[in-house]
């Protein structure tokens, strides 16, 4: 993939990960900071579908943009063909298992198996 | 009259000044050390005749390159109280200081004292083929391709560059990664994709549009704080980012 198709995807994220978190910020307003976190309705907040995919988008939007931001810098940081395709590949991989992670919880959660 | 006289012969009386200059030879040195000399200069000596000064009459060895002495060559970059730049285009009395000290650039290996390896900066500067590429369906032209003002004020300033290194001694991400192409390039690049006679515009946009290309720059902008020629490499960096993003056509 070219970098430039690679920085859109980052800026892209960057920018959908602002306006969703600030969704999420404002919801989390609705009610107290305390009462916000409290058990039942943290649970609560994951059995709403709409709140549940926005979370899920966060979640992928958010490993993307980091997961990006780190190859970057790590590439930065030294340089070498076995090196710079280990951090590209391994940056990836990371990505795809906090995705997968992230989105294990989130759907136990909905279940009601956590 | 007299008085005149007087003043006008106290300030051409020569000053003195401690210049420090950085040593290093990496066959037999383990690390940079400084000698001083202490030179007379007057209202009118620059740092490199305050150097050669030394090198005429106090220490022949000392190794420096230079040519045009009129900041036309660009041979001459080197860090002067900490900061790049031409040192025949910085006189003495400017800066201000009863110490000069002299380093080589920042980012180049040094061959020796302030005498540093150019090899990867022309290497950059021939990957982003710095001449017009003519559209090659279209029969030569009889006579000279017009442009406008408008058009010549697009790229005119980019032209400027004496590739003297400056931009590329006090860029952040040239001291970390040794591939990054560099803001000489990244601006010699601008000046070609932005003229209007030339056609190779998608071929130099993908030689910059790599992982170690232009979009590592962290636009700092030093690069254009020290041009002695006025470029400004940041903002050919963020027009070329225009192309390559599909904001500018």
């Amino acid at each position: 993939m070219r970098e430039s198709t690679i920085m859109k995807i980052h800026y892209g994220t960057a920018l959908a990960a602002v306006a969703l978190v600030a969704v999420h910020v404002l919801m989390r307003l609705t009610t107290g900071f305390a009462e916000s976190l409290e058990y039942e309705t943290v649970l609560a907040n994951y059995k709403f579908i709409p709140y549940v995919v926005m979370l899920e988008l966060i979640l992928i939007l958010l490993s993307i943009h980091g997961f990006n931001g780190l190859r970057v810098i790590l590439l930065e940081l030294k340089q070498g063909r076995a090196y710079e395709k280990a951090v590209s590949y391994g940056c990836l991989a990371a990505m795809f298992a906090l995705i997968a992670y992230g989105s294990r919880t989130i759907i136990m959660t909905n279940m009601g198996m956590a | 009259m007299a008085q005149q006289t007087q003043t006008a012969q106290q300030s051409s009386k020569p000053d003195t000044i401690t210049l420090r200059i950085s040593r290093y030879n990496p066959a037999h040195d383990s690390k940079r050390k400084f000698m001083e000399f202490v030179v007379s200069y007057r209202r009118w000596t620059t740092v490199l005749d305050a150097i050669l000064d030394v090198k005429k009459h106090l220490d022949h060895s000392v190794a420096v390159r230079y040519s045009c002495r009129q900041a036309t060559c660009g041979s001459c970059g080197m860090i002067i109280n900490g900061r790049p730049r031409l040192a025949c285009f910085t006189k003495v009395s400017e800066l201000d200081s009863d110490t000069v000290t002299v380093e080589p650039m920042n980012n180049f290996p040094i061959i020796r004292d302030l005498a540093v390896r150019f090899d990867r900066l022309f290497d950059t500067h021939r990957r982003v083929m710095p001449y017009v590429i003519p559209d090659e369906s279209e029969a030569p032209p009889e006579k000279e391709f017009l442009q406008s003002p408008k058009e010549l004020q697009e790229y005119i300033q980019f032209a400027g560059c004496i590739k003297c290194g400056l931009c590329n001694s006090v860029c952040p991400t040239m001291a970390t990664d040794s591939k990054f192409v560099g803001p000489q390039a990244l601006a010699q690049a601008y000046r070609y994709v932005g003229d209007s006679r030339d056609h190779g515009r998608e071929s130099r946009l993908k030689v910059i549009d790599e992982s170690h290309g232009i979009w590592r720059c962290h636009f700092a902008g030093s690069c254009s704080q020290v041009c002695p020629k006025g470029v400004d490499p940041a903002m050919g960096i963020q027009m070329l980012r225009g192309y390559l993003m599909g904001f500018k056509k």
